[in-house]
């Protein structure tokens, strides 16, 4: 473990600790949440009232700014709880497992943003509110992805052995991300290919492109923020017997 | 690293690699079906079904859409850039269709090789730009 620095190193080790991360999460929370509301106000700004209409699309592109964030974010969500969930079975870390299981309900929702915002701006601009072109059937198959975590972890009593199950589970599925995200480049598909991750350059006006980023980073903060809220709740429940939970109830 | 950890870690390793391995196989042998249309070039080709419905992709070439009668048929020739196929529509088309814009069109081939559809999506790009430079863009004639 020598390629990593000795202060990161000991700051995730320090995060390991329940206490320490059910404090330090504390006082992170606010902080984020002010810079979220922030970007998320500039971000809906720019994209609602600033940046022009499209030139084919007229207003109705503006949906994008929910889309796109969502949809990315669905993807991202995903990645970061299966390598959780891997962390946690391999060194079998408590707090690894935890943030596996609280991604999972935000990434859902982000899925099912991606898909109901794509669906009400289908039906206009293509004529259909659905089609099962590969695109939106791998985002489909996301979404079960997800609900099959939170059902299975449900399902499992005893936490440390579900957490295991629902890693497992995630891992398999990972296969998934990459095929959403070249099955407009390795099918043909109604959903467009990609504008912003183009390897020259975005084939999106900056004007349009600058609140879409902006709200790109809003929702990868409010993941954040939602992510650890339930992470610190599933904390205390899971800790509920030991003496810092204890202690932290009798200082309320 | 423990050896039991450096087990975990390899089985998962495995676990990843298999499903992909296993999910690229399926994919390929179900590249055909996972198109979700067929292009002009493979239609004049006479690979697309000739007895069932099938979709069509392509963009309307330019000057291509015609109105024969007072109705709402509507004529058009879609293209690949290679070969051309003309369509035949009668319906409502989607707010995003025009000359040069990509589309998808359910349908089947009549005996005269005109492609009759009972359905046509709209199919935009990936550019975005507002009027102005889009306007700039266009050739100057």
């Amino acid at each position: 473990m020598s390629i990593i620095p000795k202060p990161v190193g000991l700051f995730f080790h320090k995060m390991a600790s329940p206490p320490h991360f059910y404090r330090f999460t504390g006082r992170l929370i606010p902080w984020l949440s002010w810079i979220f509301l922030i970007l998320v106000v500039v971000g809906l700004y720019g994209g609602l009232v600033l940046a022009p209409a499209d030139y084919q699309q007229g207003d109705s592109f503006r949906i994008i700014y929910i889309h796109v964030p969502s949809a990315w974010m669905s993807l991202f969500v995903y990645v970061v709880m299966a390598v959780a969930g891997g962390i946690g079975l391999v060194w079998r870390i408590k707090l690894a497992e935890i943030v596996a299981i609280s991604s999972a309900s935000v990434g859902a929702a982000f899925t099912f943003i991606a898909l109901v915002t794509g669906s009400l701006w289908g039906k206009p601009m293509w004529g259909t509110w659905w089609v099962w072109d590969a695109r939106l059937t791998s985002e489909l198959i996301l979404l079960f992805l997800y609900l099959g975590v939170i059902g299975l972890y449900g399902a499992i009593d005893d936490k440390r052995t579900a957490s295991r199950a629902v890693a497992i589970l995630a891992l398999v599925g990972v296969v998934n991300i990459p095929i959403i995200h070249y099955s407009v480049e390795w099918w043909n598909t109604l959903h467009q290919g990609p504008t912003v991750s183009k390897m020259d350059k975005p084939s999106i006006h900056i004007s349009m492109l600058w609140p879409m980023l902006v709200m790109a980073v809003a929702f990868k903060l409010y993941y954040v923020i939602a992510m650890l809220q339930r992470a610190r709740t599933e904390l205390v429940i899971r800790e509920r017997n030991s003496q810092w939970v204890k202690t932290l109830l009798e200082s309320i | 690293m423990k050896p039991a950890r450096k087990q975990r870690l390899y089985l998962i390793g495995l676990i990843v690699i298999g499903v992909g391995l296993a999910a690229t196989f399926a994919l390929q042998a179900f590249n055909d079906n996972l198109m979700y249309f067929f292009s002009t070039t493979d239609v004049v080709a006479g690979k697309a079904p000739k007895d069932r419905l099938f979709r069509l992709g392509g963009m309307v070439v330019d000057g291509s859409v015609k109105r024969p009668g007072d109705g709402i048929l509507v004529q058009f020739k879609l293209t690949d850039y290679e070969k051309d196929v003309t369509v035949e529509y009668s319906g409502i088309l989607p707010d995003l269709f025009r000359e040069g814009q990509g589309i998808v069109a359910k349908g089947k081939l009549n005996n005269k090789g005109v492609f009759v559809a009972e359905e046509v999506l709209a199919k935009h790009d990936e550019n975005y730009m507002p009027p102005e430079v889009a306007d700039s863009l266009k050739p100057k004639s």
